[in-house]
């Protein structure tokens, strides 16, 4: 056979595609010309893109940014692009955005809400990046550097914006000298973000917390005596005692001997606008992960009575719209609460949502359970470990990072249905503050900037967060192989 | 054993490789390719990992595009004319390194697929020929079960039975056994190697320096896609010629 | 008790109740149990006081009462005489209409640019992310509320698609046209569509006060004999195929018994579109102040209708974009390997193994699409929230009772969907060792 023996002496070097092959041309023909039927489609396209352009363009170009009504804003864009021309009135944004992003909160206060979006980051970032020294410095110093310009934006005075800078820096240094210490901040963050946006004196958040310290310090306490689960108990009984009987005497006691922690109170019907939607979302989505880990763990419990009430919980309210809930906390829930208890709408919307959530956030952590492989349990089983040191030092850790990028959507999708707070009567960004704006004369003819500028703002805020769990769950199938 | 008389290499030429040439972008994979396989050799084909050899065999039967010189097949040009391509692939029959058997189907159906909707066999008629081959490759009583129920060596020994119902002159395969369990591999080889003794055409990307002792009439090395080296197999082992050769040689052998 | 027996008696420590592994999980069970039932009696009894306190209680009978409200859009007959039962179900039905034309619409949108998403067309593949994106990352409810004030305030008065004498004598169109073949008029008051009428229909009968058309019936009658008959002819052209191996050719078969029969039954009732139209003198001057004829869609329907289906559409989108992506690369070389056309690959192992990966998501989204169309509230749609719990509840006062009964329907609604999914998922599971 003429070509069985061959051997190569000098190795080729690669050359260059052939021209026609690259550029482009190549380029072109293969993703736009490729067929008749593709042609047709990149021409409708163009259209398309053409069209759109077209006619929106000149009415984003025509925007007015300085005027003090509708009107005006039409007189000048007449002016400057001849009769008859539209354009958009983004002064009414200008001399509105404030109550869109903080509703009817005090302007001199905006430092408040501010400072705890700010400590939401430093909050997450131990749980996002597990201690990590790095990122989670990096998380903390770029949310206090953001805080501050913000805080400059919003024209806050020198000493709340140097207080709230010397706090982030704090906890600057201590994400780098102490990173696993941040946890303590993550913990703290619920009352902090409480007292710093409601106000009133600071011992009603402190002694809610001591609850917390009460229950944990009992049942460190017990535990090695009474066992796990019966010592759980004694805790979470002496926690109840605390909030029902003791707490109220205690914390008027030392508001009257220390009375100078205190910050203006703020009423929840100031409330209002994206900071209603930020309360709402992330304290509904942060009360309802550990209901939904309870739940997850329920429904792939073994005992059939707790299977069944959990599966009856979560398909339940999988069933029913979230507008039905809304409704159950502004109508039904006084029902069912006793006599004379009233409290404040949010504070029930925030109950129900919660409760909303965490059957969406179940689904999510089953997921993340059945993602996990069966010999995980097993090994756990037989390092000796109990069901909820397995459940807390092997399973969670692991399903839960699996589950992050589905709560994320989780939390997203809340987020976004913050909207429907509006139907029963509170102050969204969407319904209800436009109607207070359009309720001025001066800015009832804008239809359309109220539209654009709050769901620019959403699109801003939920495609972050979704590029960011599809960045997640790219890392975490890497970090699997 | 190995029936002598079918494994004789006719002169007719079954793929004729000249002067081929492809990229991915600006990547240069296959370089300069020249090669002639005739009617009955069986070809091994060899190299590290990323030196091109799957993506020549993958050319074969334009599952990739080549952009300079020409493939010819069973005297059929490989260009971008639809019937050209239609024809070759009917007449190659591929074997993949995952298998690939469609998971919604019976092994049975698997197998009557192509007859049936390709080359139009009546269906019991299609059914008789894969029970047939199905026999040869030894797995008759699974028929009725899916690709999943059957373990990694089962799965593609029907995936050589499905390549071949749709009875094709040459045989590629792309790494069929790197994707089992050691104890799976043996089974897969046996069935190629009683393919070989029918007289098949094969080219086949492989690892298994036993099997191409055993079986090869030529084993081809590729390194930076380009064909670096090919000699009989005897040759090739005890007196490999390049540098390039020796290492690798040296590196899967010489443990 | 049985269990516990099987225990020998004498080595039985009350410790075993906590620590034993057979009587644990018992234990554990009785205590959820006394605290479950603990907390439904304390939630009840406050119900109790609540009620007491309020002067109130528990009954359904309001459903009997006149209801005293008007719905703009019924399905079914109802005045302002009907009962609030009837207007439960008119609200029901009005859920179910806008629900299923929504989720018809978002399927039909989801699969169109799910696939042209994956096309190798870069810039329509680019338009396709950027509709799912910009869509998907807005509530829902704003694109609710933008396309209702579009129609509420961007369409022309029906005036402007009056003619006048002055434009019959110079010759001029009203500044206002129909749109689609001159057929549908969009107006700020609502969208004029052309309306189906039979001149020689068959009549109708009532069961329980419910017309039952049956012409509409006869229709259905006639289409459902038609892909029976087609399905006749296709397995005959497979069992063709799998004795001789060539397939006969059946479109045109298919196409004419398709076709055929229900234009004969139509063209036999006398069907027409009735076109919205002003009436005109003979000059072709219109008179009146709005559109005759055809039928009215309020535009709380059309804009719930578009947004639910548009917003909706991009979750279909990623659903079908995922679950072609789903199929592995080699499952289309392997059937390109055996010689088939793209086109048979995409039908025969494509398409059925995707379908699967797909099917789920799906139904999940019908699922979201009836749960929210509740939002039809903000713009005063009429469905069971707008009527059962909306001014139903706001009349009566019997809030308990109605968002109970609503969330009864809603649940009953959710779980008859999911039962159809597990039914489907079960039925196309692959089969693994």
């Amino acid at each position: 056979m003429s070509n069985s023996h061959f051997v190569r002496t000098q190795i080729l070097p690669a050359q260059k595609p052939p021209v026609g092959q690259t550029g482009v041309i190549k380029w072109m023909r293969e993703n736009l010309f490729s067929s008749w039927f593709n042609t047709i489609l990149t021409f409708i396209g163009l259209w398309a893109v053409y069209a759109l352009i077209s006619s929106s363009a000149p009415w984003f170009l025509n925007g007015v940014w300085t005027a003090s009504s509708v009107d005006e804003c039409r007189a000048i864009i007449a002016a400057s692009a001849g009769e008859g021309a539209s354009g958009a009135c983004w002064a009414m944004i200008n001399e509105r955005w404030h109550q869109f992003m903080f509703g009817f909160f005090d302007r001199e206060e905006y430092w408040r809400p501010l400072l705890a979006f700010a400590l939401l980051f430093v909050a997450l970032s131990p749980v996002l990046y597990f201690n990590l020294r790095r990122p989670t410095m990096i998380m903390t110093g770029g949310a206090g550097a953001v805080l501050v310009v913000l805080l400059w934006a919003v024209g806050t005075d020198g000493w709340h914006l140097s207080l709230a800078a010397a706090v982030m820096a704090a906890l600057a240094v201590l994400a780098w000298v102490a990173p696993k210490q941040l946890l303590w901040a993550t913990l703290a963050f619920p009352a902090t973000a409480f007292f710093l946006l409601w106000g009133g004196s600071v011992w009603a958040p402190i002694g809610v917390m001591a609850g917390f310290g009460i229950a944990v310090l009992v049942w460190r306490g017990l535990q090695g005596l009474i066992g796990v689960t019966p010592a759980a108990a004694v805790a979470a009984f002496a926690a109840c005692v605390w909030w029902g009987f003791l707490q109220t005497y205690v914390t008027t006691v030392l508001a009257q001997a220390l009375p100078y922690f205190s910050l203006p109170a703020e009423d929840s019907d100031r409330f209002g606008g994206f900071l209603l939607s930020f309360v709402i979302g992330v304290s509904a989505i942060s009360a309802s992960l550990p209901i939904g880990i309870l739940l997850a763990l329920g429904r792939r419990s073994d005992m059939f009575l707790i299977k069944t009430l959990s599966v009856g919980f979560i398909e339940f309210v999988r069933g029913v719209p979230l507008i039905t809930m809304l409704f159950t906390a502004s109508l039904l829930l006084q029902y069912f609460l006793p006599p004379q208890t009233n409290f404040d709408l949010i504070l029930r919307v925030i109950i129900l949502v919660s409760l909303f959530a965490s059957a969406y956030i179940a689904e999510v952590i089953r997921g993340g359970l059945a993602a996990l492989p069966r010999g995980q349990q097993e090994a756990a089983d037989s390092l000796g470990l109990d069901y909820w040191q397995a459940q807390r030092l092997i399973i969670m850790p692991q399903a839960l990072k699996v589950a992050i990028p589905g709560i994320v959507s989780s939390f997203i999708g809340l987020f976004k249905d913050t909207t429907l707070v509006a139907l029963v009567g509170l102050a969204d960004p969407l319904q209800g503050i436009t109607k207070v704006v359009k309720a001025d004369i001066a800015w009832k003819a804008a239809y359309w900037e109220p539209f654009i500028f709050v769901g620019a703002i959403f699109f801003i805020f939920c495609f972050s967060m979704s590029r960011y769990s599809m960045y997640l769950e790219q890392k975490l199938k890497t970090d699997h192989r | 054993m190995a029936n002598a008389a079918k494994m004789q290499v006719t002169d007719e030429v079954a793929i004729q490789i000249t002067a081929m040439n492809k990229w991915y972008g600006q990547f240069h994979v296959l370089r300069d390719i020249n090669m002639t396989v005739n009617r009955g050799e069986r070809i091994v084909v060899c190299g590290p990992s990323g030196s091109g050899k799957s993506t020549l065999i993958r050319c074969i039967n334009r599952l990739e595009e080549h952009q300079a010189g020409t493939i010819i097949v069973d005297g059929t040009e490989l260009t971008s004319d639809l019937k050209n391509i239609d024809k070759v692939r009917s007449e190659v029959g591929m074997v993949f390194q995952h298998f690939n058997l469609f998971p919604h189907l019976t092994i049975l159906e698997n197998l009557t697929l192509a007859p049936i909707w390709v080359r139009k066999t009546p269906k019991r008629e299609a059914e008789e020929t894969a029970m047939y081959f199905l026999e040869k490759v030894k797995i008759p009583e699974q028929a009725l079960k899916y690709p999943g129920q059957l373990s990694g060596g089962q799965q593609q020994r029907v995936a050589i039975a499905r390549s071949l119902c749709m009875k094709p002159r040459i045989m590629l395969f792309d790494e069929p056994t790197s994707a089992l369990d050691p104890e799976m591999i043996k089974e897969v080889l046996d069935t190629m190697i009683s393919l070989a003794e029918d007289g098949m055409t094969m080219i086949c990307v492989t690892h298994e320096m036993g099997f191409a002792q055993a079986v090869a009439n030529r084993v081809v090395f590729m390194d930076q896609g380009q064909i670096v080296e090919q000699n009989e197999p005897k040759e090739f082992f005890a007196n490999p010629k390049s540098d390039r050769t020796k290492l690798f040689l040296s590196q899967i052998l010489g443990h | 008790m049985a269990m516990v027996s099987d225990a020998p008696k004498g080595n039985f420590r009350l410790s075993m109740l906590v620590y034993d592994t057979r009587y644990r999980s018992i234990t554990i069970q009785v205590i959820v149990l006394g605290l479950f039932i603990a907390f439904v009696a304390w939630l009840l009894m406050n119900l109790q006081a609540n009620l007491a306190a309020k002067d109130k209680d528990i009954s359904y009978n309001f459903l009997f009462n006149r209801a005293g409200y008007d719905i703009d859009q019924q399905l079914i007959p109802y005045t302002n005489d009907s009962t609030h039962g009837r207007a439960l179900f008119v609200g029901l039905f009005n859920t179910l209409a806008v629900s299923i034309a929504a989720c018809f619409a978002a399927t039909l949108i989801g699969v169109t640019a799910g696939v042209l998403r994956l096309s190798k067309n870069w810039i329509v593949g680019r338009l396709m992310t950027v509709y799912v994106e910009v869509f998907r990352n807005v509530p829902l409810l704003l694109w609710i509320l933008l396309a209702f004030s579009i129609f509420a305030q961007v369409m022309p008065e029906p005036k402007d698609f009056k003619v006048t004498q002055e434009m019959v004598d110079q010759g001029l169109a009203p500044p206002s046209q129909k749109i689609f073949f001159d057929s549908i008029a969009i107006t700020n008051r609502g969208t004029n569509v052309p309306a189906p009428i039979l001149d020689r229909p068959l009549g109708s009968f009532s069961v329980l006060d419910v017309p039952i058309n049956l012409s509409v019936l006869a229709a259905i009658a006639v289409i459902w004999g038609s892909f029976w008959v087609n399905s006749r002819i296709r397995a005959s052209a497979k069992a063709i195929q799998e004795d001789t191996g060539i397939r006969p050719v059946t479109w045109w078969k298919s196409l004419l018994v398709l076709i055929v029969p229900i234009t004969a039954l139509l063209f036999a009732l006398g069907f027409h579109w009735e076109i919205p139209a002003f009436a005109a003198d003979e000059n072709g001057v219109s008179k009146g102040f709005n559109f005759v004829g055809g039928i009215s869609l309020a535009h709380s329907f059309t804009a719930l209708f578009l947004a639910l289906s548009i917003y909706h559409g991009t979750y279909i989108t990623e659903a079908v974009r995922g679950g072609i992506l789903a199929i592995s690369r080699g499952q289309t070389e392997a059937a390109y390997a055996l010689g088939m056309r793209p086109n048979r690959t995409m039908n025969l192992i494509i398409l059925p193994q995707a379908l699967r990966v797909i099917v789920p998501p799906l139904i999940s989204q019908y699922l979201n699409i009836t749960k929210n169309s509740t939002l039809g509230m903000a713009i005063s749609y009429l469905d069971l929230k707008g009527t059962l719990g909306g001014i139903t509840l706001n009349q009566t006062g019997r809030e308990l009772e109605c968002m109970l009964l609503m969330m009864l329907i809603y649940l009953i609604l959710s779980l008859t969907i999911s039962v159809g999914m597990n039914i489907f998922n079960n039925s196309v599971k692959l089969k693994e060792r």
